[in-house]
């Protein structure tokens, strides 16, 4: 018997199974008051040592925990595991993202009510994260001085749907001439008003920022504090 | 290079969908893919050449639909479609636009035999 071929609107989010977890954490984030705040740039940006140095001086104030995407290995939570107790791995093996279901699998056993904030650092990739939505109160993205100042142009997805940019090891700017000015210029081309912080780990330079606008977060996660 | 995982969540809708119509073989699949969605078209491809093997789309045709960015202008209203390096409003040069369309990852329809 031969059929006629039929024509089936579906009209489905191809991430529908994404979305539909990725809002399911965000609840749960909001119901136990924990502010979930997740960092993405390209691999070397500075991610894991700005990390490392926010949690320790968070860290006296609150409680925080926080999750690590990498390909392979956990050298990055052993790093952060010294800035902060409740660190977990999360080794993606071959895929170049995280996605809910791995945010939700590794907050197994995890008391998210006793925690302030919950950082998630993401696999270093300017590319894929973008499509994936983890619950997240806040996405970062992180651009350093030794890149070029025209990544916000070459990779604009994750600049727009990023909330907020940090422009990492600012120390470093002179000396990899990184003109400053044009890349607050790209980065509001491809997401007017952006807001963006210049920061460097190093010599601690606009960390206070980042904690205040990190404390204003917690204070919308978390009313009481 | 995340086109293959987007192929294989494809594929388990596009299976999902075939089943509940009582579809034997997909012949073709049409989606939305938005300039602002991540999602390059060519990988896209590529993987769904290799996804598709042993499920009911195996020999499925994707029909890629590119959806260009669509914003509105909240000062003067003017709805147009800028370049992503370049997003503000030609008119009245406001720079933050609300975006209409252009973020679509969308399974739009199949055809089924």
């Amino acid at each position: 018997m031969t059929t006629q071929p039929r024509l089936v609107e579906v009209r489905a989010r191809i991430l529908k199974e994404n979305d539909v977890l990725a809002r399911e954490l965000r609840e749960r984030f909001q119901r136990a008051g924990v502010c979930v705040i997740s960092f993405v740039s390209s691999p070397g940006s500075g991610k894991t040592t700005f990390l490392e140095k926010l949690m320790a001086r968070l860290g006296e104030r609150h409680r925080i925990a926080a999750l690590v995407g990498d390909l392979a290995t956990d050298n990055d939570a052993a790093r952060l595991g010294r800035a902060c107790r409740q660190v977990r791995q999360i080794t993606t093996g071959t895929i170049c993202h995280l996605d809910a279901k791995m945010i939700a699998a590794a907050l197994e056993g995890w008391k998210l009510e006793d925690l302030a904030f919950l950082f998630i650092e993401n696999v270093g990739n300017l590319v894929c994260p973008s499509s994936y939505d983890l619950g997240e109160q806040m996405r970062v993205v992180l651009l350093s001085a030794t890149e070029g100042e025209d990544k916000p142009l070459k990779y604009p997805t994750i600049f727009n749907t990023s909330d907020v940019a940090l422009i990492t090891k600012i120390d470093m700017a002179a000396a990899a001439e990184f003109d400053r000015e044009a890349a607050r210029r790209n980065i509001h081309m491809v997401r007017p008003g952006m807001r963006i912080l210049e920061v460097s780990a190093k010599s601690g330079a606009g960390m206070a920022e980042v904690e205040e606008l990190f404390a204003g977060q917690l204070r919308v996660a978390h009313p009481r504090i | 290079m995340h086109e293959l995982s987007i192929a294989l969540s494809m594929l388990e809708q596009i299976e999902e969908e075939a089943g509940w119509h009582d579809g034997s073989a997909v012949l073709a699949v049409q989606v939305k893919v938005g300039i602002l969605s991540g999602v390059d078209c060519d990988a896209l491809s590529f993987a769904w050449e290799i996804a598709r093997e042993g499920t009911k789309a195996a020999r499925a045709q994707l029909e890629i639909e590119r959806v260009p960015l669509l914003v509105r202008c909240p000062e003067c209203g003017m709805t147009h479609s800028p370049e992503i390096q370049a997003i503000f409003c030609p008119r009245c040069i406001t720079p933050e636009q609300d975006i209409l369309s252009g973020r679509e990852l969308e399974l739009t329809s199949l055809e089924i035999a």
